[in-house]
């Protein structure tokens, strides 16, 4: 995904229509009286592409889907769906469909009759054979096909999700949008539903747009990733991009988990740090900034390498595949390592002295 | 405290269990039970006053038992939709109405209607071609109207309770997948309130078949069964009355059941695993 423009800066020519864009917003902003849930958002969601709307909780992202749902009119700005601004348009005429949060399934229909619901609204009407048909084609990709006679009461929630999931793709939309699906779901159930729509958006080819508070989630799952803060769009990226290379400490904080150091930067690209070192990093600026370091780009080695910052090992936690460290390093604070369990950094003790060894180019400046 | 709730029970429901007792007493007198027999059933239904004023009560309770169910309904969906503040303060009066109490329905009731039929009598009179104009007076329509009223009000609090229940998200899943607002209302939200609003209907029918104070001010000449009931009892308890009594006991719980019934709740809750 690509910003519809530059933040700020203002749109130079006219509209320019891009064909290959599903979702448009056009400097949207949403206002609930004094409270501002989007403010100024530009988005393009590329068609056929898996596009995940991620931020801490009342960033405005909900606000965003409901408007493209068309439950939600911009305060200001535009939403386009495939190209046709969408304003004054109910929700009934928009080319979209939605899989809401609580799924929203009719408790007073069986499974069949909620999944066809969508097909037997068109106007002029479907045939009942082809209603039938795709219905049940709906059922079997999610798995659910001896389910049909079923009542919504009797299913269990991985099951009513599915069902939910069957309601919107059974009418093909341009756009299938996701309100925090995975949600309410356990942890298994809900690593292997991240498989299946991922599976289901390749297979379907609809423009899928997910919207989450998991940073795990949209970055397993998305092929772009926009990240928002109170309202606005943080960054725009693939998951690769806003993990490493975030733009500012918001997005580093919240897509993974991260180191926090600060130090000063001198003429030269010489990054001061805390404990007097100086390190080469490359760049013109000067003043105080604010480091960050991802757990992983950090090696542990032996306190006799003899290279690296030294500090001690305060506590050690067993990830499974990866091992995590709390090294208390001199002059530096506290620190957080994560190492493969395999490699012989995966064994130092609590209260070892190590060195904590790490490439400056891993290092994220920011101004502070 | 045991002794206490027993007791509380025994006065509460004892007058009820001799009433219906005795209404299958073979002998007359209403002190000593003689024996079983149900001839004061047969006794009190084929008395023609008492199914005239039966028949009147019937009319009278469906009628406005339909009437409530209707505008009830629309008055919930039309409350649903407005505001927060404009929702407090009409949710208030309904709920106010429900309270008033009778004597001050069958009043205010008698006094708007008569002030009412002073008025459009004589327009009547004044544009009708004819020698004698048609008279409306109290009677079916006015103990209706007035039934209809404080009823209305019942099924308006209990279809508001279910549709609050359904939750904007049904509402808008059914907009997402293509129905018009109609569409919504024929195939979503209907078919969910349905149950309360027969509800709703059965307690406004027993509400109006059971009362006594209101009809008392507005029917006119008509005569309801509790009203009935009440002129026949001044002239001594008679066992018919304790059958007719036992027979509308049995109905109104009936009734009241299949409202209760209707009214249970439900959930989409998933099972487990
Ligand atoms: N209907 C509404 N009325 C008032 N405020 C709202 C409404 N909907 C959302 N908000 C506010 O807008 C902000 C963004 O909400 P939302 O879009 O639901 O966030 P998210 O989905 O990212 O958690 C929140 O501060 C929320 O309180
Ligand atoms: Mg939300």
């Amino acid at each position: 995904m690509k910003p519809a423009k530059e933040q700020g800066t203002s749109r130079a020519k006219g509209p320019a229509i891009d064909p290959s864009n599903d979702i448009e917003f056009r400097a949207v902003s949403k206002r609930y009286g004094d409270v501002t849930a989007v403010a100024g958002v530009d988005l393009a969601v590329p068609k056929g592409a898996f596009v995940a709307l991620l931020g801490p909780s009342g960033c405005g992202k909900t606000t965003c889907l409901r408007m493209i749902g068309g439950f939600e009119q911009p305060t200001e700005g535009t939403v386009l769906i495939e190209n046709r601004p969408m304003n004054g348009v109910p929700p009934y005429q928009r080319p979209v469909n939605m899989v809401f949060q609580h799924y929203a399934l009719f408790p007073h229909l069986d499974v069949m009759a909620n999944v066809s619901y969508g097909l037997r609204q068109m106007r002029p009407p479907l045939a009942r054979t082809e209603v039938q048909r795709r219905s049940e084609e709906a059922l079997e990709l999610v798995r659910l096909g001896g389910y049909a006679r079923r009542r919504i009461h009797e299913l269990s929630g991985g099951q009513q999700q599915r069902v939910a999931l069957a309601r919107a793709i059974v009418n093909r939309p341009a756009v299938l949008l996701l309100d925090e699906p995975l949600a309410a779901l356990d942890r298994k159930l809900r690593t292997a539903m991240q498989f299946e729509l991922q599976t289901l958006q390749r297979e379907l080819g609809i423009t899928f747009l997910l919207v989450t508070h998991d940073q795990e989630e949209a970055l397993s799952m998305s092929d772009f990733v926009c990240v928002m803060n109170a309202g606005r769009v943080a960054q725009t990226g693939t998951p690769r991009e806003v993990y490493d290379t975030p733009n500012s400490l918001f997005v580093a904080d919240f897509v993974g988990k991260t180191n926090h150091l600060s130090g000063t930067l001198e003429p030269g690209g010489v990054l001061r740090l805390a404990n007097g070192v100086g390190l080469a990093v490359g760049g013109n600026g000067t003043g105080r900034v604010a480091v960050v370091l991802r757990p992983e780009a950090i090696r542990l080695h032996p306190e006799a390498a003899g290279r690296g910052f030294a500090g001690t090992v305060t506590h050690r936690i067993f990830l499974g595949s990866t091992v995590e460290y709390a090294v208390a390093a001199d002059g530096l604070g506290d620190f957080l390592v994560t190492a493969d369990r395999g490699k012989s950094d995966g064994t130092a003790e609590p209260g070892a002295r190590v060195r904590l060894a790490f490439d400056p180019t891993a290092l994220h400046l920011y101004p502070s | 405290m045991r002794a206490f709730v027993v007791a509380a029970y025994l006065f509460l429901y004892a007058p009820i269990a001799l009433v219906v007792l005795f209404s299958f007493n073979a002998g007359r007198n209403a002190s000593e039970f003689t024996g079983f027999s149900v001839e004061w059933y047969g006794k009190a239904f084929s008395n023609t006053f008492l199914v005239q004023a039966l028949q009147n009560s019937l009319i009278i309770a469906f009628v406005s038992a339909v009437l409530a169910a209707i505008f009830g309904t629309m008055a919930a969906i039309a409350i649903e939709r407005m505001s927060e503040r404009a929702r407090l303060v009409f949710d208030g009066l309904f709920a106010a109405a429900i309270v008033v109490p009778g004597v001050v329905i069958g009043i205010a009731t008698l006094v708007a209607l008569v002030t009412m039929l002073g008025l459009i009598n004589p327009l009547i009179a004044g544009v009708w071609p004819g020698e004698n104009p048609p008279r409306i007076g109290l009677g079916y329509f006015s103990v209706i109207a007035a039934h209809g009223l404080f009823t209305m009000a019942v099924v308006t609090m209990i279809v508001r309770a279910r549709i609050a229940g359904l939750g904007r998200d049904m509402v808008e899943a059914s907009g997402d997948l293509y129905a018009t607002p109609f569409g919504t209302f024929r195939q979503i939200v209907l078919p969910q309130i349905l149950p309360s609003i027969v509800a709703g209907f059965l307690l406004a029918f027993t509400f109006s078949f059971d009362d006594f104070i209101v009809a008392f001010f507005v029917s006119g000449s008509k005569t309801t069964l509790p009203m009935y009931v009440f002129a026949s009892i001044r002239r001594g308890v008679t066992p018919e009355i304790n059958a007719v009594a036992t027979t509308v006991l049995v109905a109104s719980l009936f009734l009241i059941l299949g409202a209760h019934f209707l009214m249970r709740p439900r959930s989409n809750k998933p099972v487990e695993g």
